[in-house]
């Protein structure tokens, strides 16, 4: 099966593309994760929040992120940003913003969609007394979330956040179809250009796999030592 | 913004001389369920056959269970996709490999794309099917074994028929999440949906129009498979279950 395995090819390039691929990738998931997670907690405030109004507007980007196929967001993303950007520069033309910002900004948004419904699990996994009992020491709404609710739901959540994290940093290769340069692109640039497809993508998937296994291995420790023993 | 829309394209002869535009979407949306549906039995098969077997007694299968699931789910969908078009005819024995290869376009692809998402898939409903049946309580097991029943008749006449039932709402999203997931076949070539949304965008230079209509169908066909799925559920209900709710995350 390894007859004819050029592991050459992967000594050749593994600097470049850990450098250059690697260095996108997890840039990419890490902003894309914060922000991801900001916007998702605003989000989830939004649907649980007491104007009915808010709420919609809330819930309908949620499932609207969550009824369509990330690869065709991403494609929405990549064309819509420059419109919008020009539109704003009052250039009137679309201005190119390049593939990782354009990526940045759809994972982001897409992300936050699913990291919504995991914040809003956390928020009303945090009991009601406690929001009372903000309240009743005069604290105002803002001042009961960031002090006494999003802790505590964070905490409860931690383990599902990382978890969809993971699944975030897997998704992020996805940016291959609007040929940015991450460790996926990166591979495929050198698969393609020595001709080399076999012993590239194994290794790419070598390499994803030691990385979600091995992360996803220290969420499952964490999760049993963060446990609240109730 | 200064968008020249012009939804008349949709009715407009597509360059490949097949019909409008329209059809050309919707002949992509035929080619995103034929994949799908295939890639659904593919997954519901291997799937429920290893869930179930990663929650019986025997030691070794359920690490060889374990092994397959963990594999299947820490690598990318899209690295998966490509294992299977570019690799895997490679390591084939040579008469195979070039058999595979060989084929006429549509095939070429349709067949890898069916069995990277029917593996991939399979390893999410043998999670599911798995917590379905350890969700029983553990007298279900019990009960069997002392009414003299042998393993496999505990499993075949009292744990699968609930734990399916159980099992069916997270179903849901995954006949979703499927259908959704579809689109990562454009990527070795195949022109579902969103593949021949970024077609007729790259033909038309309709970037809005395109991407629009690509999405209106996915909501419609999300629309569907939901209603389906809870006409399904509400036929196989158990009787004095409270419904379990699909978990949040994941995609």
């Amino acid at each position: 099966m390894f007859a004819g395995y050029d592991f050459d090819v992967i000594q050749r390039s593994w600097v470049y593309l850990f450098k250059e691929g690697m260095t996108f990738t997890l840039t990419l998931t890490f902003l894309a994760m914060v922000g991801g997670i900001f916007f998702g907690t605003l989000l989830a405030m939004m649907r649980l929040s007491k104007f009915r109004l808010l709420g919609a507007v809330a819930g309908g980007y949620v499932n609207l992120m969550r009824s369509l196929p990330l690869v065709l967001v991403i494609f929405w993303f990549f064309f819509l940003v420059p419109y919008i950007y020009g539109a704003m520069m009052g250039e009137g033309k679309p201005i190119p913003i390049g593939a990782f910002y354009s990526a940045l900004i759809t994972f982001t948004m897409f992300e936050a969609a699913y990291y919504c419904e995991i914040m809003r699990a956390g928020i009303q996994s945090v009991a009601r007394g406690q929001v009372w009992a903000g309240y009743a020491l005069g604290l105002d709404y803002w001042q009961t979330m960031a002090r006494i609710v999003l802790p505590q739901a964070f905490r409860n959540m931690l383990p599902v956040l990382l978890t969809q994290t993971i699944i975030l940093f897997q998704d992020t290769s996805l940016v291959y179809v609007i040929s940015a340069t991450d460790f996926l692109g990166a591979a495929s640039k050198v698969a393609n250009r020595d001709y080399r497809l076999v012993e590239m993508y194994t290794f790419v998937a070598v390499v994803y796999f030691v990385i979600s296994f091995g992360l996803s291995s220290l969420v499952k420790n964490l999760q049993q030592r963060i446990a609240i023993i109730r | 913004m200064n968008y020249n829309w012009n939804w008349g394209i949709l009715l407009q002869p597509e360059p490949g001389g097949t019909g409008t535009y329209l059809y050309y979407l919707v002949v992509g949306l035929g080619w995103t369920l034929a994949t799908a549906l295939a890639a659904w039995v593919i997954a519901l098969a291997i799937g429920s056959v290893l869930g179930t077997l990663r929650t019986t007694p025997m030691p070794w299968v359920v690490r060889l269970g374990d092994a397959y699931v963990e594999i299947f789910r820490n690598v990318p969908l899209i690295v998966q996709m490509f294992l299977w078009f570019f690799v895997v005819p490679e390591l084939l024995p040579k008469a195979a490999g070039d058999w595979v290869k060989q084929m006429p376009p549509p095939w070429s692809q349709y067949l890898p794309a069916v069995l990277c998402l029917g593996i991939y898939t399979s390893v999410r409903i043998a999670e599911q099917v798995k917590s379905g049946i350890n969700s029983l309580p553990r007298g279900q097991r019990l009960a069997g074994t002392a009414l003299g029943l042998t393993l496999a008749q505990t499993y075949r006449y009292v744990i699968l028929p609930q734990a399916f039932r159980i099992v069916l709402p997270p179903l849901t999203s995954e006949s979703m999440n499927i259908v959704k997931n579809s689109s990562v076949a454009l990527t070795i070539g195949l022109l579902e949906l969103t593949g021949r949304a970024r077609a007729m965008q790259e033909f038309s230079f309709k970037v809005f129009e395109a991407f629009a209509a690509a999405t209106v169908i996915y909501l419609l066909t999300n629309l569907v498979v939901v209603f389906a799925m809870r006409a399904l559920e509400k036929k196989v209900r158990v009787p004095g279950l409270i419904s379990a709710s699909p978990s949040a995350g994941g995609h």
